[in-house]
């Protein structure tokens, strides 16, 4: 049913709708403060929004706050990537390692990052190691499970197969154990960049590290509330914009996988 | 008995090594592990659990219960209609980015410093990932399944119920997954911000009074609600879905 109407010319383009909904937003967030529904001094109006905005696009502060927050979310993402990679590959290509450190692992993947808060603090105060500290915690953990599951995934029969050729043990792991791995590696990547991105935006709004959080503090503290909603809006922008950036590196990267070929 | 003790192994082996190599330790943010763990059993006392523990966590049940109610319902409503969905999915898609604990500073403003305001956060930052998760399973129910059911002229409640809710509900219970990690953020977060008890609150007070050991202690504590929320959901979830992962499970073996 859903097909036959999006086929159809006359049909409206889905995509207007979208942008529909995007107006209706602004145009309610306008409207509910200048009608007075919502009072003007707890949501100021879009347009007020918007052109703080531009205030703030237009100082260096913004940008060296913005620079901050992208340092810590791409070394945290980095570092946790780099790290979930090496030991998942590790744990799950040792035989008997994986049944050793399941419980462990179980154990501290749901201890919330936050918990960690105070010690970043007393550890390395509002430097920029604060928000890598509980950024690197946080993502480490969904590259982990991604890259165990990869490894798990690999067909046996492949494995066999490269054994009995004498392939040694990095072409195994080149050859068979990471294209296999590959697609659940990118979706752990992609969940542990908008993690990440959580993270370090909340390290700078409890601790104040420098970065979009600690700015956002400060326009609250100072009841610039038309600049904390503007930041606001551009900590989302960036979140969607991260989300959009991963689905592309997963497309591109995965151009050869069927999930990839069958949906195009 | 293997097993036993490969689940137990590791995780004794790295308590006595954290113990031993604490044991001397002089350094004043890193205490030995005996130290902590006897702040742990003075610090945690029944009365400090209910005064501090309790709050947070009935705050935390309390906004996950509402953003789950609130993201299922919105989520079915958008997942049925078609055009609904196309208007709404980039406003969601842009709510959901929003990292939610920066939602902490305009709840203050609408509803101060209480548990409204903390209940409310949670709310905020729990009902995405649900609701989104929703709306992809509502949209996926099994296209037989709707047909026979308009065929044989069930309809109203009754489908929603047997139908649409139990077709999305491995959806729905992944959602809540996540939520339930973001709500725990939330929690204590939204206690270091502004208030007057719960556990985020008493960890930052410890902190603050470089009260370490009771700090760590702290920070054990709330490892373990995270640990013990997850087993917890876990739990519900395979009563809940017992029908799904059979279901796999004799899929896989086909």
């Amino acid at each position: 049913m859903t097909g036959t109407a999006t086929s159809t010319p006359r049909a409206v383009p889905l995509a207007v709708y979208g942008v529909a909904g995007l107006a209706g937003l602004l145009v309610l967030a306008e409207a509910l403060p200048r009608l007075g529904v919502v009072p003007a001094r707890y949501l100021p109006p879009a347009t007020e929004i918007l052109s703080a905005l531009g205030r703030e696009v237009s100082t260096g502060a913004f940008w060296t706050a913005l620079g901050h927050t992208l340092v810590a979310w791409a070394a945290g993402l980095a570092i946790a990537a780099g790290a979930g990679i090496v030991l998942g590959i590790v744990i799950g290509a040792v035989p008997g390692l994986r049944a050793a450190t399941a419980s462990t692992i179980e154990f501290l993947r749901p201890i919330p990052s936050v918990a960690l808060i105070p010690l970043a603090v007393l550890l390395y105060g509002t430097d920029l190691k604060s928000s890598l500290l509980l950024v690197v915690y946080a993502s480490f953990w969904q590259v982990l499970i991604q890259v165990l599951a990869g490894v798990q995934d690999v067909d046996p029969i492949a494995e066999e197969t490269a054994r009995s050729y004498g392939l040694g043990w990095w072409y195994r792991i080149r050859y068979v154990l990471w294209p296999t791995a590959l697609p659940y590696l990118l979706t752990g990547v992609r969940l542990a960049a908008a993690v990440a991105l959580i993270l370090a935006i909340t390290a700078e709004l409890v601790i104040g590290s420098p970065g979009l959080g600690a700015e956002i503090a400060v326009a609250q503290t100072s009841n610039a509330l038309p600049a904390m909603y503007a930041l606001i809006v551009v900590t989302g922008l960036l979140g969607v914009l991260i989300n959009l950036g991963a689905r592309a590196l997963e497309r591109h990267l995965l151009s050869w996988h069927q999930s990839i070929r069958g949906a195009a | 008995m293997k097993k036993i003790l490969l689940a137990v192994g590791l995780p004794v082996v790295l308590v006595a090594a954290w113990y031993l190599l604490s044991y001397g330790s002089e350094s004043f943010y890193v205490p030995p592990l005996r130290t902590i763990l006897a702040a742990l059993v003075d610090t945690w006392t029944p009365d400090r659990l209910r005064a501090d523990v309790l709050p947070s966590v009935l705050r935390l049940l309390g906004g996950f219960v509402l953003a789950t109610a609130l993201g299922v319902a919105v989520g079915v409503v958008i997942g049925t209609h078609r055009r609904v969905r196309a208007a709404a999915e980039p406003v969601l898609e842009f709510f959901r980015a929003i990292p939610p604990p920066v939602l902490i500073p305009v709840v203050m403003i609408f509803a101060g410093i209480g548990d409204t305001m903390k209940i409310l956060v949670i709310v905020f930052g729990c009902i995405w990932p649900i609701l989104l998760n929703t709306v992809e399973g509502v949209r996926a129910v099994d296209s037989v399944l709707s047909d026979t059911a308009r065929s044989y002229g069930i309809g109203g409640p009754a489908r929603l119920w047997h139908l649409v809710l139990r077709g999305a509900s491995p959806q729905i219970v992944t959602g809540m997954r996540q939520a339930l990690s973001i709500a725990i953020i939330l929690m204590v977060i939204s206690e270091m911000f502004a208030a007057s008890n719960g556990l985020g609150f008493t960890i930052v007070q410890f902190q603050r009074s470089f009260a370490i050991p009771e700090m760590w202690s702290g920070t054990i504590v709330l490892g373990l609600l995270g640990v013990v929320l997850s087993v917890l959901f876990r739990l519900a979830e395979s009563r809940v879905l017992s029908w799904y992962h059979g279901l796999r499970g004799t899929q896989r073996q086909s």
